[in-house]
């Protein structure tokens, strides 16, 4: 039952009558449809339509500029704030619409937050306070325990914690690159997001850290939806649950990921990820 | 094509498998061969060349691991190479089979012969026809190929029972000739068997085609 903001129900079935069989068979978190974007006059999403299910991690695969990134920054409305940045079609979240126009975008980024491809700490701001950013800019502590606790609460689901607690007063600047990523996952987390949205978090980072990042990916899951861009297709594989691929902004091909990457049902798919594309 | 080498190693790989096939139709052909003329050099040379078989099945599986560790293939790639995994562990059998009539060959030596071979060298050359077309579907990807092969394997299964049935009549008729009866019917059921292996290619030809794993070989008979 998908409703408004008002929380009026606005489409029964959605998921019946989403087009193209691409929904999530199972409970969606988010549910995307008819999604188009653009950047000025150039359409870069068309007709995008899927359901992102509830604690899975969705892959978004596909060729450079294929618009994923600009897919999962439509997810949190992060895309209108380009320049040129346009969005049309609807993405529900538990069934209420976040584009309907009372919704405040901030509220939206607040529970579907995002890590980027580039670990973003602030260079000279602490550990702690690197993490303690997002919940001050988004909430009022009254009380520094809390946000102590907080803090140590969202490093240990980071999985950095243990790495990290001694030199919790030391710049963000000072960890590695790998661990800045972690940082940012536990800014993230910190804010206690339902969503989390990561464009290419280890394409950076070495092998081990890339692998410290899916296990954390797998933790994460447990509590969160998360929803991975990735030109790594093996990292794909390894960690997500479905998987859809991109071409050209249309979603190609939507369905768990064991099939995507054994029997793909598309030509193009098929062709992109045993590397006869181009 | 961004991945040239690499799909240029799956080609060749698909024909090696290939190669080994037309190996192992040679051992069936030389075995049954050996048999009917009682040339046992022909016999021992289908023993010799079993160990370059069992080396070719090797060097198969090798290379299709060198390519899934290093290449990490995915969809129809990564069934491709499963597919030989398996379709050359039952060449490598069918070939053990072929070497098993060659031994049988040597066994019967210079025995008086109990009866003219007649069912055997049918059953031999429709195994060779089955594998032979087994092994095109294989190469050029044809499901459909594959599955009208498997229902043939019931004329073996026939032709081994009229076998069977035939040599146990001589065996009851006179006991004398047990020994020479059961050892045409070992040729007999090594044929049947390879007979079973082709039905497994065949299985896995629809699968690397299809992604679907079936059982085909649901014989009625």
């Amino acid at each position: 039952m998908i409703k408004n903001i008002l929380g009026q129900n606005v489409r029964d079935e959605v998921a019946d009558n989403i087009t193209g069989g691409r929904m999530h068979p199972e409970k969606c978190k988010l549910t995307v449809e008819d999604l188009d974007a653009w950047y000025g006059s150039k359409q870069v999403i068309q007709q995008v339509s899927m359901g992102i299910g509830a604690q899975h991690i969705t892959a978004l695969i596909g060729p450079s500029g294929c618009g994923k990134s600009t897919f999962i920054r439509c997810l949190n409305r992060m895309h209108e704030v380009a320049e040129g940045g346009r969005v049309t079609g609807r993405v529900f979240m538990d069934g209420y619409d976040i584009y309907a126009p009372q919704v405040d975008p901030v509220a939206v980024r607040r529970r579907i937050g995002m890590v980027f491809q580039k670990a973003s700490v602030f260079p000279t701001m602490s550990i702690f306070g690197n993490v303690a950013s997002g919940i001050s800019l988004t909430r009022f502590w009254s009380r520094r325990r809390d946000l102590k606790d907080v803090v140590e609460r969202s490093l240990r689901k980071a999985a950095l914690w243990e790495e990290v607690k001694d030199k919790l007063d030391q710049p963000g600047a000072s960890l590695s690159g790998g661990q800045q990523q972690r940082l940012c996952i536990a800014r993230a987390i910190a804010i206690e997001p339902e969503v989390i949205l990561m464009d290419e978090p280890c394409s950076a980072l070495d092998p081990i850290s890339t692998l410290r990042i899916e296990e954390l990916m797998l933790e994460l899951k447990k509590d969160y939806t998360v929803v991975i861009v990735t030109h790594n297709m093996q990292q794909a594989a390894r960690v997500s649950d479905w998987t859809g691929f991109m071409l050209l902004g249309q979603l190609v091909e939507y369905a768990p990921t064991k099939e995507v990457f054994t029997v793909p049902k598309d030509k193009r798919t098929e062709d992109y990820i045993t590397g006869r594309f181009g | 094509m961004p991945r040239e080498s690499y799909h240029r190693n799956l080609r060749e790989l698909q024909d090696e498998v290939l190669v080994l096939g037309s190996m192992i139709e040679k051992a069936l052909e030389r075995s049954m061969q050996a048999l009917k003329e009682r040339d046992l050099n022909l016999a021992r040379l289908v023993l010799d060349e079993d160990k370059n078989v069992n080396k070719k099945r090797f060097e198969i599986e090798e290379k299709a691991l060198d390519i899934i560790s290093c290449q990490a293939p995915m969809a129809s790639d990564l069934r491709i190479l499963l597919a030989i995994l398996f379709i050359v562990q039952d060449l490598e059998r069918m070939g053990d089979h072929a070497a098993g009539n060659a031994k049988i060959v040597m066994m019967i030596g210079n025995e008086p012969p109990l009866k003219p071979l007649i069912d055997l060298p049918r059953m031999n050359e429709k195994v060779i026809d089955m594998l032979h077309r087994s092994l095109n579907a294989f190469i050029v990807h044809d499901a459909e190929a594959a599955r009208k092969i498997v229902p043939e394997d019931d004329e073996i299964d026939q032709l081994y029972d009229q076998v069977f049935r035939e040599l146990l009549t001589f065996m009851m008729e006179d006991p004398r000739t047990i020994t020479r009866a059961t050892r045409l019917m070992w040729v007999g059921h090594n044929l049947e068997r390879t007979g079973d292996r082709v039905t497994n290619i065949c299985e896995r030809v629809v699968f690397m085609v299809t992604g679907k794993m079936e059982e085909l070989n649901v014989s009625t008979y």
